[in-house]
């Protein structure tokens, strides 16, 4: 049987995050490929739609970060973030969703080691979870397989 | 009862107000909302335990509007909604008129959102007993087993709209499954339209909702949905201090923060 | 066809289950779910919920469910390649516990799809229905059928109709072709109907409320009034509750779901009771207020479907008013359109 690997979406800030995991690039450091980066203009954009939307098109984990607290590019996004995911978290929860796909983090610029970490440990974890059974019997992909229309 | 009737009457014909919603006789045993424009029509009102929609989703509708200065028979829930419509800057001061029946059969009379805000520090505000111990009866239960609980009973919706249509907070003019550019929530009633619809739907009613219950007894196919936005009142009130529709002048929950926010998951 | 009449005994019913099963029938119908009752499919005669008045939504889910795949396409640099999907796909299916008002409730459905060119995908799985009902026992203040021409004993639509009579009798009325082909597969558990059997002894009661034909009448003569509509509807929210449980309502929209490399064209129930319905790209809305959408609701039932197709899109179930969160109550607002003028 092949091994599972975890397909990860990672939603990160464009001034620190991405800048952080640039570093880790350019440091030469290591980490899981599992991983898609897609870059926001800070974490305060990234809508909780967003996050639903990874996890309909077949991603395992998601990780969301962005600049630590009081570092933010502009001033206060992260804060309302982190106000938002708590509420979302406790929505997922509830919800019957694993709140544990998604690894929330702060990054900054010059942590290159942290991010590679961050993407290393989440990579385990959901290694770990095994694949996200619940969202692919409902992922967008399921409208393409079965054929044909019944009446029942 | 006849207070009301006199009270409404009077209003009507001193043109306080050119409308009055109020609960009159509905089909079988139903009460249902009725929109009395003249003196004559008052003694259709009705006021009885089975009185319990929450008026002030009308206040807003464009066609009640029309009718001219709104006075309502409101409930907790609908003098709630009230304060939290007009911190969203949905109504302004004095433009509703409330009266509120109390138990005794006595009516208050609310011109301003002062004397809401004021009398709801003094009034049991939150969600029943038997609605505790639904949310905590899920709470106990596995993940697994509350995504099984919530899968079957999204199944069976039909995305009528039922519960956003008589949410008073859901006024927007363009709901986000409205939106097609990009398609955020798949106008389909599969299930993944359905858990999007719903689990948007809740999140942006986090902080907001007033726990009227009218989204769970406006669905036909009975679906417990007030649950969903209501598990989230307690975090929000313990975590950020807030609770919707007690002041006029509140700032939504989600749409501030403090520096020294609590969580414990991000690392 | 002549229609035939049999008696069947109570007690062999689980075994009408058992036998469309063995057939390779799947047998759907009503089935309780908590406060709900749904047309699901069933395993057996236990889980059919046959007491029940009505079921929440009607049985046109059976030939027009509420997501039905019409098209599939990839994407390549190339182009768009569409690939058809096949509308005959259903499998022989009985319909089974339903009322009078359900299996009548395909007339209009059948009128508005079978318009040509014909709609394959309702056309071919209404094909493969065979529709058993059950008429009424009993009704409440919410039935209205005698007054819109059909009633608790009608067998229009039907292929078979059960009614009981007496504790362990059930008189079965044999209607169609197709009715007369399920009824072989129980052919020896009836025996001949005696003559004279009177079933209308054994119905519910349901008084004529209003005179169809007065309502569209009024209603066609009464697309001006905008205080009447105004006044019906002042308290409706503008749901889709009512369209969306109703037999007749045929209304869709089409959306496509997809991904960067392929889709699907999905067909979905639709409801004139929304705003967006009549959304134009513009801004524009032609039905700006409720009133006018609710207008809509009974103009197309009562004057447009019987000018253009020859039907009433309305059977009287009442499913509409009692889904109704706000209580816009049908029977009494045609009532009140009737005595117009």
């Amino acid at each position: 049987m092949q091994e599972f690997e975890p397909k990860i979406v990672a939603f990160v800030c464009n001034w620190c995050t991405y800048a952080g995991a640039d570093l880790t690039g350019t440091s030469r450091i290591k980490y899981d490929a599992n991983v898609k980066i897609i870059r926001f203009p800070c974490t305060g954009r990234i809508d909780f739609m967003i996050l639903m939307k990874a996890f309909e098109n077949g991603a395992d984990g998601i990780i969301v970060s962005g600049c630590h607290p009081n570092d933010c590019h502009y001033s206060t996004g992260n804060f309302h973030a982190r106000r938002r995911w708590i509420v979302f978290r406790n929505l997922l929860n509830f919800a019957g969703i694993e709140t544990e796909r998604i690894q929330f983090s702060w990054v900054s610029a010059a942590e290159g080691f942290k991010w590679a970490d961050v993407v290393n440990n989440t990579v385990k974890k959901i290694r770990e979870f095994g694949p996200n059974e619940n969202y692919k019997k409902i992922a967008v992909s399921t409208l393409f397989n079965e054929e044909g229309t019944s009446n029942e | 009862m006849s207070e009301l009737i006199k009270k409404v009457t009077q209003l009507l014909n001193d043109k306080t107000v050119d409308v009055f919603i109020g609960y009159g006789k509905g089909s079988a045993d139903r009460i249902r909302a009725i929109f009395v424009r003249s003196a004559e029509q008052t003694e259709k009102l009705v006021l009885n335990s089975a009185c319990t929609q929450n008026l002030a989703g009308y206040i807003l509708k464009q066609e009640v509007k029309h009718l001219g200065k709104i006075g309502v028979l409101a409930n907790v829930a609908a003098l709630r909604s009230m304060l939290q419509l007009a911190s969203e800057f949905q109504v302004k001061d004095g433009e509703v008129l409330a009266l509120f029946a109390n138990p005794d059969g006595t009516l208050t009379e609310f011109i301003d959102f002062h004397s809401i805000e004021v009398f709801l520090t003094t009034t049991d505000t939150g969600i029943t007993s038997d609605e505790q111990e639904r949310i905590a009866q899920l709470e106990a239960l596995t993940v697994s087993e509350r995504w099984n609980f919530w899968n079957k009973e999204f199944e069976k919706c039909i995305k009528c709209y039922a519960c956003r249509a008589a949410c008073p907070m859901c006024y927007c003019h363009r709901c986000t499954t409205d939106v097609n550019q990009p398609q955020w929530i798949p106008v389909a009633s599969h299930e993944r339209g359905n858990l999007d619809y719903h689990l948007m739907r809740a999140m942006h009613l986090a902080g907001r909702c007033v726990n009227c219950g009218e989204c769970a007894s406006a669905c036909p196919m009975d679906i417990p949905l007030n649950l969903l936005t209501y598990q989230l009142i307690s975090p929000i009130k313990t975590g950020f201090g807030a609770t919707a529709g007690m002041k006029a002048d509140a700032v939504y929950a989600l749409s501030t923060y403090k520096p020294d926010d609590k969580e414990n998951f991000i690392i | 066809m002549e229609k035939e009449l049999k008696i069947l005994k109570y007690s062999d019913l689980s075994k009408l289950i058992e036998r469309f099963h063995a057939k390779g029938f799947p047998v759907l119908a009503p089935v309780r779910k908590g406060k709900v009752v749904e047309i699901e499919l069933v395993e057996s005669l236990g889980d059919i919920a046959l007491d029940v008045l009505l079921s929440t939504q009607s049985a046109k889910k059976t030939a027009f469910p509420k997501v039905e795949k019409v098209l599939k396409y990839t994407l390549a640099k190339s182009g768009v390649t569409q690939h058809p999907v096949d509308p005959d796909t259903a499998r022989e299916t009985i319909l089974f516990g339903v009322r009078p008002c359900d299996a009548s409730g395909f007339k209009s459905l059948d009128a508005i799809f079978g318009e040509a060119p014909g709609d394959q995908f309702y056309l071919k799985k209404k094909e493969k229905t065979a529709i058993i009902s059950f008429s009424c026992p009993e009704a409440d203040e919410y039935c209205f059928c005698t007054s819109v021409g059909g009633g608790p004993g009608n067998t229009a639509g039907s292929d078979l109709q059960f009614t009981g009579i007496g504790k362990d009798e059930i008189f079965v009325e044999i209607l169609t072709e197709k009715g007369k082909q399920i009824a072989a597969i129980f052919a020896d558990l009836l025996s001949d109907s005696p003559a004279g059997i009177d079933k209308t002894k054994f119905l519910a009661d349901v008084k004529v409320v209003f005179d169809s034909d007065k309502v569209v009448e009024n209603t066609s003569a009464s697309f001006n009034n905008a205080a009447l509509w105004l006044e019906q509807s002042l308290r409706c929210i503008g749901c889709g509750a009512c369209a969306f449980v109703c037999p007749t309502c045929a209304c869709f929209d089409f959306q496509d779901e997809q991904n960067t490399k392929q889709g699907v064209r999905l067909r979905l129930w639709d409801s004139c009771g929304f705003s967006l319905f009549t959304l134009h790209t513009s801004g524009h809305n032609p039905r700006e207020v409720q009133s006018q959408r609710w207008r809509q609701r009974i103009m197309h039932k009562f004057s447009y479907m019987p000018q253009q197709l020859h039907v009433v899109g309305c059977e009287g179930c009442g499913r509409c008013s009692r889904a109704c969160p706000v209580d816009m109550n049908i029977k009494e607002h045609l009532t009140a359109i009737a005595q117009v003028g």
